[in-house]
C-alpha cells in the first residue's frame, strides 16, 4: 500500500454552536475558569478545542448533555449524506469516457455482469466479472489486431463510489497520460466500466492480452473521504488473481495523493513490475526515495514528444 | 444424515446438520452469497421447527466441519467439558430455548453451564430465539474479567477508546485519547488501529500509550491491534505491551488466511501473561471477530456465517481474553446488508459469546455502502446495552478517520449510561472522580482550560 497522507480539513468544533464571549463580556456571576454555559446556551464547549487541529478525527466536538449539539449532528448527517450519495449516484459512464477520449485515449464502455446498484452491492462475484456481451465487446477488439496488444490495460470502474470517478478519472488520467508517453507504453482503449469491482480488470486485461492492468477504481468512501480514488496494478492479469498479487495506491483526492504524484508512483510501479515480472506482496513501492520535496520528479519526456 | 419436518401435507428435508443450521438462520445476505440460505421464508421456519428437536447432544457427535480437517473442531470437541453440560444433556434444541428463558436458568447456572456448550449448541439455540430472548438470556449471564480493572460487572459498561489517525500521527493520536478520557471513556482499554505495520512505528506508539496510563496512573491498559506476530516481536525487544490483540475466525483455514493458528495464539499468549503487567488480574488477551470472515476467505465449509462467528469465540475462550468484540458491521452489506440484519447479528454474537463465557463487546458500526445509519446503531446499542454488552467502541464523533467506517462515539455511551443508568469499570469511575473529570454519579462535570490531563497535550504544555 503506498503511505497516503489524507488530512481532511476538519472544521473548528463547535462552530455556530455558541456565540464565544459574545459581546466581550463574561457574565459576572462567573469567576471561575469554567467555559461552559456561556449566556444561556445549554451546549457545554470543551476547553480544548484548539487540540482539534492535531487530527482530522471529530474532538472537541462540546455537548448537550450526553448529546451531541445540533450542529454537529448536522455536520455528521451531511458527511453521510455524501458518502451515502458516492455510493449510490448513477455512474454517467458515457460522460467519463468522453471526457477520457477528450485527452486522447481510445475508450469503450462496457458492464460488469451485475445488473444493477443493489446487485452489485449483494453480490461481488458478479461485479468481478464481465457481462456476455462486455466480454464479446473485448475480444472482438483483441481478434482485429492480436500483435496490437497492449503493455497496459487501462480499466476505469466505478467501484464504490461513482462519485470518485466523476471528480477524479479525468484529471488523473491526464497527468498519468504524461508519463504513458515518458515511458513510450502502449496502451489499449480505456474500458470504463458499470457496475464493477477490482478484479474485473483481470478478466479485461486478459481479453485485451495486455501484459499489466491498471484498474482506477472508486474507493469505498469514507465519512470524510467520499470521493477518494483507488489504483490497483496487476501483472499478467488472468481471471483468479488474488489480492495479494496486486499493487493498490489508495486515497487519490484533492485531500490526500495528488493527481501528480499518484501518477508517478503507478509509473515507478509500472516500469518495476514490467521489468521483474511480478506484482503483489513482493513488489514494494519504494518510489518515495525519488520524490523531491515530497514532489514527482519532472517529466522526462521523449524529444519526439517534448 | 438426513433431517426431515412435516408441514401440513409437505415434508421438507435438509441433507445434514449443516444445511439445516444455515437454512434456520434468520435472512442475511453472506449467506445467500454463499448459496446455504433458506430458499422460502416458509423453509426458513420450517428449517427452525426440525432444528428445535434435535438433541443438543448431537451437535457433540455430528460436526459441521470435519474434526479431521479442522483444528477448531478438534478444540471443541477435545476440550468439551461432559459435567458442566450435564444438566442440559438431556435437552433438545427447543427445549434448551425453554429452559434459558425460565428461572431455573439463573446467573450462577449459566455461569456453571457455558464450559459445556459448545459454539454450535449456542448459535443453534439462538437460532429460535427472538431478539427479546437473545437480550434477556445475555443479560442473565455473567463474565467478568481483569487486568488492571473489573470489565464485566453486573450494571456496568466499559468503553474502548479508539483514537486512530490515518496516518499514526503521534500529536493526533494523544490529542484524541485526550478527549475520549475528558469524555469518560477507556476503561476497557485505550486500543489504537494502526496504519503501520512497522515495528519502530509500533513501538512509538506502545510507549506513547504507556506513558499517558503511567503519567496519569489511570487504571486501564493500553493495546495496539496489530498481529500476534508483531506483538510478540515488539515484546521481545522490551516495550511496554499490556494486551496482545488478534482478529481470528471460526474455521482453521479462515485463522490461516490471517496467517495464525492456535499454536501462534498460545505463544502470543505466554508472551503477554511473561510480562506480569495486570494489577488485579491475568485477562490479557483482545481478539476480534466478525460474522462473514470466513466467507470472504473461502474457507466457511459450507456452513452459514452466524455459527461460524460462535465457533470464532471457542478460538477466543481457551485464552481467557480480557476482551473480545465482534466487529459486527465492518465488512460490508455482502455480509449483512442492512440495519435489520445487523442489528439481529450484533444481539446473536453476544448472546452466543456470553452463553459460552467470553466477554463480548460489540462493534456497533456500518460502512457507507450498507443500508444503515444512526438511527440503526442507536437501535443496536441501546438494545445491547439492555442486554448487558461487555464494552463498545468510543470513537471521536463516531467517525474513524483511519477505518473509514462509522461506530459508537465518546457521545454515544454517555447516552447509555444516563438512559441505562450503566456504570464504569469501578477502579476507573474512581479515578475520573479524583481527576474531577466525572461526578460521582459517574456524569462528566465541566472541564476548564487548566485540567491537569491537558498538561499532557502537544502544543500545549506548561
Amino acid at each position: 500500500m503506498s503511505g497516503a497522507t489524507g488530512t481532511n480539513g476538519t472544521p473548528a468544533a463547535g462552530d455556530g454552536t455558541t456565540p464565544e464571549n459574545a459581546g466581550g463580556r463574561e457574565p459576572p456571576e462567573r469567576r471561575d475558569d469554567s467555559p461552559v454555559h456561556r449566556d444561556d446556551s445549554p451546549v457545554h464547549r470543551d476547553s480544548w478545542r484548539r487540540l482539534a487541529g492535531l487530527t482530522p478525527a471529530r474532538i472537541a466536538l462540546g455537548r448537550v448533555g450526553a448529546g451531541l449539539p445540533t450542529a454537529e449532528v448536522l455536520r455528521f448527517s451531511l458527511a453521510h449524506a455524501q458518502a451515502r450519495d458516492a455510493v449510490h449516484t448513477p455512474f454517467e459512464s458515457a460522460t467519463v469516457a468522453a471526457g477520457i477520449a477528450g485527452l486522447g485515449f481510445e475508450t469503450v464502455t462496457v458492464s460488469s455482469a451485475a445488473t444493477g446498484r443493489d446487485i452489485y452491492l449483494r453480490r461481488p462475484d458478479l461485479g468481478r466479472r464481465l457481462s456476455a456481451e462486455g466480454r464479446a465487446t473485448l475480444e472482438a477488439l483483441h481478434q482485429g489486431d492480436p500483435a496490437a496488444a497492449p503493455d497496459i490495460a487501462l480499466v476505469v470502474a466505478d467501484g464504490l463510489s461513482s462519485t470518485a470517478i466523476h471528480v477524479q478519472a479525468v484529471p488523473f488520467l491526464a497527468a498519468f497520460r504524461a508519463r504513458l508517453v515518458e515511458n513510450g507504453w502502449r496502451t489499449g482503449p480505456v474500458v470504463v466500466a458499470s457496475q464493477a469491482r477490482v478484479a474485473l480488470g483481470d478478466e479485461v486485461g486478459a481479453a485485451l492480452g495486455a501484459r499489466c492492468v491498471v484498474v482506477l477504481v472508486g474507493e469505498r468512501p469514507g465519512l470524510s473521504s467520499p470521493d477518494s480514488l483507488g489504483l490497483y496494478l496487476t501483472f499478467e492479469p488472468k481471471v483468479g488473481r488474488t489480492d495479494a498479487e496486486r499493487n493498490c495506491i489508495s486515497n487519490v483526492r484533492g485531500e490526500g495523493l495528488s493527481h501528480d504524484l499518484a501518477a508517478f508512483k503507478l509509473a515507478w510501479l509500472l516500469k518495476e513490475a514490467l521489468a521483474r515480472r511480478l506484482t503483489g506482496v513482493q513488489l514494494k513501492d519504494e518510489s518515495d526515495l525519488l520524490l523531491v520535496a515530497g514532489r514527482a520528479p519532472p517529466l522526462r519526456l521523449p524529444e519526439a514528444a517534448s | 444424515m438426513a433431517y426431515r419436518h412435516m408441514i401440513g401435507a409437505r415434508s421438507w428435508v435438509f441433507a445434514d446438520l449443516r444445511e439445516l443450521m444455515a437454512k434456520a438462520t434468520p435472512p442475511r445476505s453472506g449467506d445467500m452469497l454463499a448459496g446455504i440460505a433458506a430458499a422460502s421464508a416458509e423453509e426458513n421456519v420450517a428449517a427452525r421447527m426440525c432444528l428445535a428437536e434435535v438433541p443438543l447432544a448431537t451437535f457433540l457427535t455430528e460436526a459441521l466441519v470435519p474434526y479431521e480437517a479442522d483444528e477448531v473442531t478438534r478444540l471443541v470437541i477435545d476440550t468439551h467439558d461432559a459435567a458442566a453440560f450435564a444438566p442440559v444433556a438431556h435437552l433438545t434444541v427447543g427445549d434448551f430455548r425453554d429452559f434459558l428463558l425460565s428461572e431455573r436458568a439463573t446467573p450462577a447456572v449459566l455461569a456453571a453451564l457455558a464450559p459445556g456448550i459448545t459454539p454450535e449448541m449456542a448459535a443453534a439455540v439462538s437460532k429460535l430465539m427472538r431478539n427479546q430472548d437473545l437480550i434477556m438470556v445475555a443479560k442473565k449471564c455473567r463474565v467478568v474479567t481483569r487486568f488492571r480493572n473489573t470489565i464485566g460487572l453486573p450494571g456496568t459498561m466499559a468503553v474502548r477508546l479508539q483514537p486512530n489517525h490515518p496516518t499514526d500521527d503521534p500529536a493526533g493520536i494523544t490529542a484524541a485519547i485526550l478527549d475520549g478520557l475528558l469524555y469518560g471513556c477507556g476503561d476497557a482499554v485505550i486500543g489504537i488501529n494502526p496504519a503501520s505495520d512497522s515495528v519502530p512505528v509500533l513501538s512509538e506508539l506502545l510507549k506513547l500509550v504507556d506513558g499517558i496510563i503511567q503519567r496519569f496512573d489511570i487504571p486501564t491498559q493500553g493495546c495496539l491491534l496489530t498481529h500476534v506476530t508483531t506483538s510478540v516481536e515488539v515484546i521481545n525487544r522490551g516495550v511496554p505491551v499490556d494486551l496482545v490483540f488478534q482478529s481470528v475466525a471460526g474455521t482453521q483455514a479462515a485463522n490461516a488466511s490471517f496467517g495464525i493458528d492456535l499454536a501462534v495464539l498460545k505463544e502470543g499468549h505466554e508472551a503477554a501473561l511473561s510480562l506480569k503487567r495486570g494489577t488485579v488480574g491475568d485477562n490479557v488477551m483482545y481478539f476480534e471477530t466478525g460474522q462473514g470472515s470466513a466467507l470472504s476467505a473461502n474457507a466457511h465449509h459450507g456452513v452459514d456465517q452466524q455459527t461460524l462467528e460462535a465457533r470464532a469465540y471457542a478460538v477466543c475462550r481457551p485464552f481467557r481474553p480480557l476482551l473480545v468484540n465482534t466487529v459486527v458491521g465492518f465488512i460490508g452489506p455482502e455480509y449483512l446488508y442492512d440495519g435489520k440484519q445487523i442489528i439481529r447479528a450484533g444481539l446473536e454474537d453476544h448472546f452466543c459469546g456470553k452463553l459460552m463465557g467470553v466477554p463480548l463487546g460489540c462493534d456497533v458500526c456500518y460502512t457507507n455502502h450498507a443500508e444503515a445509519d444512526q438511527d440503526d446503531m442507536d437501535t443496536l446499542m441501546t438494545l445491547l446495552g439492555a442486554a448487558g454488552v461487555t464494552y463498545i467502541m468510543g470513537i471521536p464523533g463516531s467517525d474513524d478517520v483511519m477505518l473509514n467506517y462509522q461506530s459508537t462515539s465518546f457521545h454515544d455511551q454517555l447516552y447509555l449510561r444516563e438512559v441505562l443508568g450503566l456504570r464504569r469499570a469501578p477502579e476507573f469511575a474512581r479515578w475520573l472522580t479524583e481527576m474531577g473529570i466525572a461526578e460521582a454519579d459517574g456524569r462528566l462535570r465541566p472541564q476548564g482550560a487548566n485540567h491537569p490531563l491537558l498538561a499532557a497535550a502537544p502544543g500545549l504544555a506548561a
